[in-house]
């Protein structure tokens, strides 16, 4: 599904070399989850691989279902079929959040040639969605994120993962700042997602979050490279011990 | 026939070499004015005292006035396919329909409305008798102190028509003033004046195209307790030269709201002077624009002045300015001494979708009253590339998403619409207009 080969990265405005040599498959039907210091690079690879500006992609390739990603407009990346949780999800003011999720959703089938989902069908979607997530009425009403809790962000985030059904989703960090109860909802989002079509990359710090999503593969990165691969006794192995001993042994070899 | 009395005033007084002055050639012919004669007199002699601006002059600095003075205006041809849907058309109203800036009997609605008496100003002012005689002109003239304002006192003296509206209750739909236009070089002057008994309540709708070149005036004087809802959305369609002036006059604890929504134009300027002098007086005046082009040239210019206790006002101007357009912005608070807890709040801001177009503001505050809250803000900003981001992460297209997002700038001023309905169409105007022209947008 995603296919990430020997990615480096610096930022546009200032020579600073950010990713240097990622590396990374993550196929159909799985979970992979990232983890690493903070600054490692984490963001920076969700959002390369998304399409913000102020990145440029030195070297290497990243692909999706053999599509050149990093080719593609933003909005191309998402039609075909990526989907990126922001770690900071964005306020817009004065853009209704139901205004906002249709116009992605039919944006989106628009782009696939599809047909666009009625007024109607959409309320009822939005309405189911939003219930499995315990997102009430109040806040759909309410323009985009503006004034939602640290929490309410991040479950509007899956909310919008459940309603664009993408094929591959990036959460980053999205368990953060969520109580325990949020915490249950949003994996239980992710979960409900999970088929052998779909794939995720799951950015965290927690060991807690993976709990509940169990991963297939545990990556580990460490200024701006992927430095070691495993399975998820590695995100044990981070919560118990800290980075240190992981780092030093990569040093090593 | 005209007025002689008019006439002789015309006669230049000052600096008379033979040659007519540039006002005597502004002011061509004047109308005949029967009950408004006297006023039309006074207005003259107004203007005659303080002449036409020139750019030099402390509020026509970022704005030429040289359009607006200039003897003769340049043809714009009349495409009546061209522009917008008409707007308001499914909102249940009266209609008044000016055709070249003259009342159009047969197309306008019957006048007859409960809790509210219509007549064009031509006709009110042939009625021997009709207040207009002691109301036309009254509030402009007030609100030439202290800022000159020469293009009202010219239009009180050669409007060529307009609506005189009496509210005495609670008017049972709202009214539209509806501008049409045939003749291509139409230099068009209405006068409207609204008189709103205490506890009366009016919404008013201006919309269509005015002219080649139009002066439009409102004078409206609330009694106690009365409620104006002002909406002027003048289409889009043509590079028309427009000045248009709203003088207000609150009583005790009336509410005025006014909104205007401009879209393209050539040179634009509008004024809205509001008097607080009565106490628990609420005035809100709100704008948002959109410019595409060099020919753009929007202002807005509003001085507001409170005398009264616990008067509230608000001004919200949003502008969104693109290819090399100019936006304006003049705002002034005059606080009066003893006018205490005002409450004063000003905002003018500017999304620029490229780097040729420019933004001039200038926010007044004038404070003679210690127990006061006033505040001022503007900004000049281009749009979110964060917010853009995310909505483009999200599969919407980037013309889509700016529109979104300049929808959203704007939004602050349509939220000064109390009226749901009414909002909602300036916003799906809005929409469209951005959706089907996603060139002006970037
Ligand atoms: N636009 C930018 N300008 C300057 N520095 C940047 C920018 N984007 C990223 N960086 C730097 O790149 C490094 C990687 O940042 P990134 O946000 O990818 O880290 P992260 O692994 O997601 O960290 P965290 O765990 O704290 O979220 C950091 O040192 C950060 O300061
Ligand atoms: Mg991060």
């Amino acid at each position: 599904m995603l296919e990430i080969h020997d990615l480096h990265v610096k930022l546009e405005d200032e020579d600073k070399q950010i990713l240097k040599g990622v590396t990374l498959r993550v196929p159909a039907g799985e979970v992979h989850a990232i983890m690493g210091p903070n600054g490692s690079g984490k963001s920076t690879t969700s959002y390369v691989l998304a399409g913000r500006d102020g990145y440029v992609v030195t070297q290497g390739t990243a692909t999706l279902n053999g599509q050149d990603l990093l080719a593609m407009e933003p909005e191309a990346r998402a039609a075909a079929g990526l989907f990126l949780a922001f770690q900071y999800p964005v306020e817009i003011p004065g853009v209704g959040n139901m205004t906002f999720l249709r116009t992605a959703v039919n944006a989106q089938r628009k782009a696939r040639g599809e047909a666009e989902l009625s007024a109607g069908e959409f309320l009822k979607l939005v309405r189911e969605k939003a219930k499995a997530l315990d997102i009430d009425a109040e806040m759909l009403k309410r323009p985009v994120n503006v004034g939602f809790s640290g929490g309410e962000k991040k479950r509007n985030e899956i909310l919008q993962m459940a309603m664009l059904e993408p094929t591959m989703c990036i959460l980053d960090e999205t368990d953060s700042g969520l109580d325990v109860d949020a915490m249950r909802l949003v994996a239980d989002g992710v979960n409900a997602l999970r088929s052998p079509e779909r794939a995720f990359l799951v950015i965290t710090h927690y060991q807690r979050l993976l709990d509940h999503i169990r991963p297939d593969v545990v990556h580990i990165m460490a200024e701006g490279r992927i430095v070691k691969s495993g399975g998820p006794e590695l995100a044990l192995e981070v919560e118990q011990n800290g980075y240190a001993d992981i780092l030093a042994e990569v040093a090593d070899a | 026939m005209p007025d002689s009395a008019v006439l002789d005033i015309m006669t230049p007084s000052v600096g008379g070499q033979g040659a007519p002055d540039p006002l005597s050639m502004r002011l061509g012919t004047l109308p005949q004015g029967g009950a408004t004669t006297a006023a039309r007199a006074d207005a003259l002699a107004r203007l005659r005292a303080m002449g036409l601006p020139r750019p030099r002059d402390e509020y026509w600095r970022y704005t030429d006035p040289a359009p607006f003075t200039d003897a003769t205006v340049a043809a714009q041809a009349v495409d009546p396919a061209a522009g917008d849907p008409p707007l308001f058309s499914d909102v249940d109203r009266l209609r008044i329909v000016f055709l070249d800036g003259r009342f159009d009997a047969a197309a306008s609605d019957d006048l007859t409305l409960s809790g509210i008496s219509i007549l064009p100003l031509s006709q009110a002012q042939a009625e021997a008798g009709h207040w207009i005689a002691g109301a036309y002109g009254r509030l402009e003239a007030a609100g030439q102190s202290p800022v000159p304002r020469p293009f009202a006192a010219l239009n009180t003296a050669a409007a060529t028509d307009g609506v005189v509206i009496h509210v005495t209750g609670r008017a049972a739909k709202p009214v539209q003033i509806l501008y049409r236009r045939a003749d291509a070089a139409a230099d068009v002057v209405c006068h409207h004046v609204l008189r709103l008994d205490p506890g009366a309540e009016l919404t008013l709708l201006e919309s269509g195209l005015v002219g080649a070149r139009g002066n439009l005036v409102i004078e409206a004087d609330l009694a106690t307790g009365a409620r104006l809802h002002h909406i002027a959305a003048l289409r889009a369609g043509h590079p028309r030269v427009s000045l248009t002036h709203l003088f207000a006059r609150l009583g005790e604890g009336a509410l005025l709201k006014s909104f205007s929504l401009s879209v393209d134009g050539a040179h634009m300027r509008s004024e809205a002077v509001i008097d607080m002098a009565a106490d628990d007086a609420v005035a809100h005046v709100a704008g948002a624009m959109l410019g595409d082009g060099r020919q753009v040239h929007h202002d807005d210019t509003v001085f507001i002045t409170h005398a009264g206790l616990r008067g509230e006002s608000r001004q919200v101007f949003k502008k969104v300015l693109k290819n090399g357009a100019t936006g304006v912005f003049q705002g002034k608070i005059l606080v009066r001494p003893g006018a205490q807890k005002t409450d004063g709040y000003q905002i003018s801001q500017a999304l620029l979708l490229d780097e040729a177009s420019q933004f001039l503001a200038k926010p007044e505050l004038e404070i003679y009253a210690d127990d006061v809250k006033c505040s001022h803000g503007s900004t000049t900003g281009a749009i979110d590339e964060t917010a853009l981001f995310y909505l483009r992460s999200r599969g919407v297209p980037r013309e889509r998403a700016v529109v979104l997002l300049v929808l959203s700038f704007l939004a602050d001023a349509l939220a000064e619409i109390d009226d749901e309905g009414l909002r909602e169409r300036i916003a799906e105007r809005l929409e469209d207009w951005l959706n089907t022209r996603p060139a002006a947008v970037g």
